[in-house]
Order: structure tokens, then sequence, then C-alpha cells
């Protein structure tokens, strides 16, 4: 590569370089290549794909690379071609698109720690361009766990990329070898002289030689990194603690209108009849519109209903609260999700569907010395992000553009395009930041909404959905029923282990009466259980949707944590045991396992199992590692008890011990948690360290408190309180993280907290006060207390 | 009807129903977004306020019957009190989404002019009514803290 573009370089004459400063490669780049541009631009920010910081950026300022002119089109994990990532301008502003969403897990500060550290970027210059929904960026859903794994690589070699053809332009101009120059911090310098070259001269020069090729780019060394594994403060909270930036709910349009929908109470329900005439006298109310009805299978479709637009959303909401609706009862207007739990449970008692088997489990329990069986419930839950849904649409002729608190802004795209039956290529869809997602946002339906109400109306329109339509219209998590039996022998050592789980899937929200649990969610904790014993078997049993089932924070790995760690501790209790040594010799001696060689059908959350497998001892070592920061047998005052549990989700190793401090009362307070993660190369430990406190919370509160029930086929709960959550008071006094430092490939940081904080929790009630906890929640919406057997009665 | 309302020190004239939420007036008629909604009914704090200098739910506040307060929003709110805690939360990184900030800066910031040295105690009395679904409750109590020893 080096000297092939000696053709475009400008005469060193010209240039006075020998003061070391750009200014004069600056001017004359101008005069050489872009007329009267006045910007300088590597790689050019693709036009309309910025919702904060406007790119300043001209793309004609000069010929775009064909893009088929790439060599790195193809990375590990997707395009690293530099220029769909990365603008520097003249300033030496550092543009980094960041095509994932920002929902607090830091994920802008993330993705351009990543690039800019291959790249040596100036810290301070780096500004992030939001990407809009587009199939160039490969991946955007944000979910599962992934932004890092899925895009750590590439985003490396786009960065690295970048890099060497910044440092070959200098050598051009230099006229030196590149081997003699070396980047760092925004700044190309040399072995032979003092000069240095900013990146904002040397961009539009590095822009016209020739990407290198994967094998030619030279990625840094662990020990090289600036950024990386760094505690590098966020890009997003210093805006946030001045109240800027901009959410779902934030945006604003020229001639917006505002709108609230009444949906159905009952998934497909219908709008038999509505009387708006009281609606309309409402001040500020403009109209209503009456929206298609849903039709089976829900997949990501609006509810229908009535919209309600108004000048403002207090006078939607005053408007809707007007409305006279007759409803028609949808077809599950006879669930009741108490009930239904019964007979989930009931379900579970028979034998189910065998998804994965070791040895003879009924010859096992024949043999053991001791049996023991349990049974788990746990409700449903919504997401409830603090920040509700809200999308906002325009239509100019036939072209839409969306902004919205979206997680997947392609999915967003393409459901809208289906629905409405226009073409994608006339849908711009723009991701704002996030006021939490935890999985609700990653279903788009708010956004459809949004783009028919607007289509309807003919101006701009916001739709916003308030706390009680978040509640009422959710995908909910799925509420399960689990049983556990198990065979002992002599000496209390497991030698027969029967997990059945029974849940209404994720599928039944996309393909209509899918009542069998699949491999994905049997995989999220089931499948992959990491024990150790002769004899296992997994089963699942069916169990049909009635509500919209989706994904929430850690998923199905919720439920299947909570029973699973739960009954590893009662098996501990059972054999007189220490609670923690009977997890390491369930888990037994370090290896790696497929469940695949056991008859699983094991996705690994989509990654090979030979790149992340399943390794026990990272379990074993996370255990002992938690145990130690709690001092794990310690002598605990009265009323004290430690739990512990681990759990392998997204990839990551968590072990969480709690402390439990009941009182005779059955108050119930949390003074300590200690969590040790290994989730592989971790790149900002700092806000891994959030996600921990976070994800273990989320868990928590959700154990605690977290239940939604339907009657009549309908939600039963509103707004906080009767959906009730954690607060300040109710937050532990201490809460250690110890991230366990690897340079493996990086793994799940955002979800894989959650699911081990219940079970560690219930474990630790009972060693408070010798009460096993089997049904969530422990408190629910109302309750102050614990019902223990004795304060039950008092 | 148009109002005069007392918003960061500076007149604002406002057009809106009555008994239209200071919130949604901030939000809708003024075009100023920090301030959130979480729930609409004096539950979660998003949408906090100062009101002659305390802290008040503006979701469940009627906006007509704030002519003569003075009203204090995110985008506005300053003084020894608020600058402490906005330095600590960006040096912190006490936020995640940030969504719930907002309210949380408003109601540490009031307790903090009030009380120089909260206790944990006084600081779950004071900030049990900001709900955070990204459960920053350890960080914003460590950062109170650290936020009253260097006032
Ligand atoms: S929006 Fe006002 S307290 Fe929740
Ligand atoms: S930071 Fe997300 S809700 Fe508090």
């Amino acid at each position: 590569m080096f000297l092939r573009n000696m053709g475009i370089i400008p005469g060193k004459a010209q240039s006075g370089a020998d003061e070391g400063s750009g200014a004069s490669i600056t001017n004359l780049s101008r005069r050489s290549f872009v007329a009267g541009s006045g910007l300088f631009v590597i790689g050019v920010t693709l036009a309309g794909c910025s919702s904060y910081v406007e790119p300043d950026v001209d793309a004609n300022a000069f010929d775009l690379p064909d893009p088929g002119a790439s060599p790195l089109t193809q990375v590990a994990g997707g395009d690293a071609t530099p220029a769909l990532w990365i603008a520097i301008e003249e300033d030496g502003t550092v543009k980094i698109t960041c095509h994932r969403s920002e929902m607090g897990q830091q994920v802008w500060t993330s993705m351009a720690q990543i690039v800019a550290d291959e790249l040596e970027a100036d810290w301070d210059k780096v500004q992030i361009v939001q990407a809009e929904g587009h199939e160039r960026y490969g991946d955007q859903n944000t979910d599962g766990s992934r932004s890092v794994r899925y895009n750590f690589h590439r985003l490396r070699i786009a960065g690295a990329a970048m890099r060497s053809m910044l440092t070959e332009a200098a050598a051009l101009f230099w006229e030196m070898n590149p081997a003699e120059c070396s980047a760092a911090e925004g700044l190309v310098s040399n072995s032979q002289n003092s000069d240095t070259l900013s990146y904002g001269n040397l961009a539009e020069l590095a822009a016209r030689l020739e990407i290198p090729a994967e094998d030619e780019i030279n990625l840094k060394e662990p020990d090289e990194w600036r950024f990386i594994n760094k505690e590098i403060p966020s890009l997003t909270i210093p805006l946030i603690t001045r109240g800027q930036g901009t959410f779902g709910i934030d945006v604003d349009r020229p001639g917006m209108v505002y709108a609230v929908v009444a949906r159905p109470p009952q998934v497909f329900g219908r709008v038999g009849s509505v009387d708006d005439t009281a609606a309309l006298e409402v001040p500020g109310m403009l109209q209503t519109v009456r929206l298609r009805d849903a039709k089976p299978p829900a997949l990501f479709q609006p509810m229908g209903g009535v919209a309600v637009i108004a000048r403002n959303t207090w006078a939607a909401i005053q408007g809707r609260n007007a409305l006279d609706i007759e409803w028609i009862d949808g077809p599950n207007a006879r669930y009741e999700s108490v009930s239904f739990g019964e007979a989930m449970k009931r379900t579970a008692r028979r034998p189910g569907t065998v998804r994965r088997e070791r040895g003879n489990v009924q010859t096992g329990m024949a043999d053991a010395a001791q049996r023991i069986e349990a049974e788990y419930y746990a409700p449903h839950l919504s997401q409830s992000p603090m920040e509700p849904p809200s999308a906002t649409a325009q239509w100019t002729g036939d072209k839409l553009e969306v902004w919205a608190c979206v997680q997947d802004p392609q999915t967003t795209r393409q459901t809208i395009a289906d629905l409405l039956e226009i073409d994608k290529e006339n849908i711009t869809v723009n991701a704002t930041w996030l006021g939490g997602a935890f999985g609700r946002k990653s279903k788009p339906d708010f956004a459809v909404e949004a783009a028919l109400i607007a289509k309807e109306v003919g101006k701009p329109v916001k739709v916003t959905w308030t706390r009680e339509d978040e509640v009422r219209h959710g995908f909910y998590h799925s509420a399960s029923a689990q049983r556990l039996e198990a065979g002992l022998d002599e000496d209390g050592k497991c030698t027969s282990y029967l997990h059945r789980t029974v849940f209404p899937p994720i599928a039944s929200t996309f393909s209509d009466g899918m009542a069998t649990p699949t491999d994905g969610e049997m995989g999220l904790g089931a499948t992959d259980v990491p024990f150790a014993m002769p004899n296992l078997r997994v089963e699942s049993g069916d169990a049909k949707g009635h509500l919209r089932i989706g994904w929430l924070r850690s998923v199905s790995n919720i439920y299947h944590a909570f029973a699973v760690q739960s009954f590893a501790a009662e098996m501990a209790h059972a054999a007189g045991r220490d609670q923690k040594e009977y997890l390491l010799e369930l888990i037994g001696k370090a290896r790696t396992f497929d469940p695949g060689d056991e008859g699983a059908t094991y996705p690994n959350y989509d990654a090979s199992i030979e790149d992340y497998p399943i390794e026990t001892g990272r379990l074993s070592n996370v255990v002992e590692k938690a145990a130690d920061m709690a001092r794990w047998g310690r002598n605990l005052p009265e009323g004290h008890g430690l739990g512990i549990a681990v759990h392998r989700s997204f990839l990551s190793y968590i072990a969480t011990v709690i402390e439990a401090a009941v009182s005779p009362d059955g108050t119930l307070t949390i003074p300590g948690i200690w969590l040790a993660v290994d989730a592989g190369t971790v790149v900002n430990p700092r806000h891994a360290r959030a996600q921990m406190e976070g994800g273990t919370i989320y868990g928590l509160s959700n154990a605690l408190y977290g239940e939604i029930t339907a009657r009549n086929g309908a939600v039963v709960q509103d707004n906080f309180p009767s959906w009730r959550v954690m607060r300040m008071g109710e937050a532990p006094r201490e809460f250690d993280v110890e991230i366990i430092q690897s340079n493996t490939r990086p793994a799940g940081i955002g979800e894989p907290a959650t699911p081990p904080a219940a079970p560690a929790l219930t474990n630790a009630i009972f060693n408070a006060t010798g009460h096993r906890i089997r049904t969530l929640p422990i408190i629910g919406a109302r309750g102050s207390r614990l019902s223990l057997p004795e304060t039950e009665t008092a | 009807m148009a109002r005069t309302l007392k918003i960061n020190g500076k007149d604002e004239t406002v057009d809106a129903a009555p008994g239209t939420p200071l919130l949604w007036v901030l939000r809708d008629h003024l075009k100023m977004t920090g301030t959130k909604f979480g729930c609409g009914v004096a539950q979660c704090g998003a949408c906090t306020v100062h009101i002659d200098g305390a802290p008040t739910r503006s979701c469940v506040l009627p906006h007509d019957s704030l002519e003569g307060s003075e009203i204090t929003t995110i985008e506005g709110v300053e003084g020894p009190a608020a600058d402490a805690i906005r330095e600590v939360w960006v040096e912190n990184d006490v936020p995640q989404c940030g969504y719930c900030q907002s309210g949380q800066i408003m109601a540490a910031t009031a307790l903090l002019a009030e009380n120089s040295s909260p206790t944990d105690a006084d600081i779950d009395t004071a900030m049990s009514g900001n709900i955070c679904r990204c459960a920053t409750y350890m960080s914003i109590r460590r950062a109170i803290k650290e936020a009253a020893s260097r006032a």
C-alpha cells in the first residue's frame, strides 16, 4: 500500500510542514481536492442518520469510495468499512456512528471506546452519531446483551483500518515509510523529527487511500489498550444532568399534534361502538381515529382501539377519559391468570416432553436413599421502563419518518413496511435515546401506531403511552410453573435430577396457538443446567398464551434460575450440607460440556459452542469469589441469613450472595449483596458494575413485588403502586461487585445479573428464617413484610 | 387564557386549559422536555420540579395555581447544592438511562440544600418517591453523601 497514491501527494515545498502543524496541509488539501467545501471527512456520514449530533457533513465534498472497493465488508460480525463508522472533520472531531440503541447500558460510550481505541483517537474529540435503522449496519437489535459481543472485533478492525490509513497519509506527506510513523491520541508523529500531523488535517488525504485488508491490519494488544477495559466516563451523562438529550417522548416536530390511544382491554378485543361527542368538547381536542382491529397472531401489531388526537398530551388524555366505548371481547376473555397458574402446576406434575437426558432418572430415583421434590411458581411481569413507549411519525408525500425509543430500528422499519404495505425504502426510522427498555422496546407496536395515526391526521403525530397503557397493554414476561425432583444417596450426594418447566412460550405471540416452550427458551437456564449428577432429565410442558408474551431482561433465565438455584439449596438442606459447598459439588469438576451431546437443541445465545463453551470451572470460580467477598460462613446476627446462587446466561458467569435480615414481625431488609462476574473482556468496568447493580435490583424488585395478573383476559394492574417496583429505601446498603479480569471473548453484561438475584434472596431468607419461598412474588404489591408461618397467624 | 409563570427566573406566557398540570405545560407548551413523565399520579418522581425551592410533583400540579411562584426545572436549577450534585453525578456516572434522573437530581438538590449532611435514613426519606427502574439507587446514595462531604 505504501506510496501507492503518491500521485495525489501535494508538493512538500508548498506545505510548510516543517512547522509541524496541520494548518498548512489543510489549506493545501483544500486547494487540491475540495474547492471551497471547508470540510474534510474521512469516510462519509450517511445522510439522514443522525438524531442528535446532526453531522455537519457535506457528502459531496469528495467522491465516495465505491462500497464494493472495501475489503472489510465481510469481517466477522459484519461490515467494518471505516466510512460506515467513522467520520473525521477538519477540526479533528471524530464522529463515531453507534448503530445500537442507547438505553442506559452506555452503549454510546462502549462502542466509541472500541473504535477510538484502535483508531488512537483523542477521546475529547469523540462525538456520537446515532444510526438510523438500516441493513448496512448489520444487526441493530439491541437485545440479548450482545452489542459488545457482536461488534467488538469488527469495530476494532474499522478503527485500526482508519488508523493505518491516517498513518499512511502522514507517511506520504512526510515522504517516509509508514513504519516510521505512528498514531496516538489523534496525532501522527514520526521517528525522524518532532513533526506531528493531526487527524483532522490528514483525514481528507487518508480518505483517498485504499482500505487495508483485514490481514494487513494490526490490532493493538490488550496491554496497549487506552480506552477498552478502562473506566471511561459516559458520553451521555453530562447531558442528562442538564435535562438535555432526546428520549422518544421528547421528540418535537414542527406542527406536531399529540395522541394517546384507547386500546381494547383484552388482546384481540375490538371496538363495538364509540361515542366521542364529549371527548371532542375537551379543550385542545382535535379528532379521534378508529384504528384497525388486530388479528392473530399478535406479532408487533398495534392492538387497535381509538386514537385521540389533541394539541397537547394532557388534552389527549382528558379526551380519552371522556370517550364512551363499548368493547367487544377478545378470544381470551375468560383468561384468569391465577387459575391458569394452578393448571400449569398440574401440567408440571405429569410427564412432559424430554428436552435433555443423561443416564436414567427413573432408576436413579428408585435407587436413591432420599428423595425430595418442590414446585415453583412465578407470575407474569411487566418490563416497565421508566420512559413508557412513545413514538413520533411524520409523512411527507409517500415518505415516512419515525422517531422512536426502539431497541431495533430495523425491525421497526420492516414492521411498518409490512403492516402499512409500503416500500421500506420510503421509511426512515430514527432511534432516540431510550429511557430504559428491558425488552419492551424491542416490540415496535407503538411506532406502528404513530405511523398509522399520522397518516390519518396528515400532520406529524407523537403517540405517548401513559403508565397505565404500558402496564395494561404490554408484552409480558411469561408466567411459569416448575417442578423439580431429586434423588440423593446415603451421603446426601445428588444422583438423580428431574426438572420440568411449563410456561406459555414467546412464540405464542408470533404463531397463534404455539404452546410448546422453544429450544431458545429451554436453553435459558433449563437445558443448559451445569450439574454433574449421573442421571439428569429436563422436560417441558405445554401452556397456551393468553396475553402477548414477550422478552423481559434475561427472559426465561429468570424463572429457571429461580427454580434450579432454589432447588440446589433445598437439596443441600436435605443433605444437611452447606449451601455453597453443595452447589460446588453439583457443578462438579471443571470441564466444558455441550447440552447437545445429551439430546438438547441448544442455541448457546447464537454463539458457537466452540467459541463460547459452557465452562463449569468459571461457574465454580465466581461462586468461590462471591462467597469470599461476602465472608461466607461468618457469624450472623439473629434473623440474618446469607444465600447464594450462580447462573450462566448470555455467555457470562455470575454468582450472587445476598444477606437477608428478617425481623420477628417479618420485616425484610437486605443489608448487603456481593456479586462476582466473569464476562470475558469487559469494555467499561464502571458501566459493567452499574449493570450488575441494576440487573440485580431489577431481579429483586420483580421477585419481591412484581406480579401482573389477568382477570377476564384483561390485566388488573395499572400504574405504580398496584404494579410495584423497588424504591430507594429498599435498596441494599452495601453492594460489592467484582469483575474477574480476563482477555477472553466478551460476553453479555446487561442481563445476566438478573437471574441469580431472586434465588440468592430466597435462599438467604431460608437461612434467616427456615422459611422456603417457592411462589413469587415474595411480598407482593400490597404487602409490607414476609408472611412467615409464625406471623401468618399472628 | 394566557397566564404568566416564572420559570427558571424568566417570565413565560402560557395559554393552556385551566387545570393542565405544570408537567404538560413545560413539556408540550414550552418544549422544556427535561422534566419527565413517568406515571402521572405522583408515584414516581420523574416530573419533580422545585416550587419556591420545594421538590414537587409537576404531573399533578395545576399550572394555574402557580402564578407568583418560583418554578425551577432541571434546565435551570443552579446554586451550590445543584452544582455539587451535578458534579458528583457526572464524576461517578450515577445515571444509567437517565430518564428518572431529572427528578432524582431535583430531589437530591432540594435535600442537600436543606440538609448538608444527610444520613442514610434522610436519603431514603427524601428519595423514596423517585423510582429508578435502572436501579441507580446505590449510586445515588453514594453520590449524595459525596456531594455533602464536599459542600
Ligand atoms: S410523573 Fe409525576 S410522579 Fe410520576
Ligand atoms: S436511570 Fe434509568 S430509570 Fe433511573
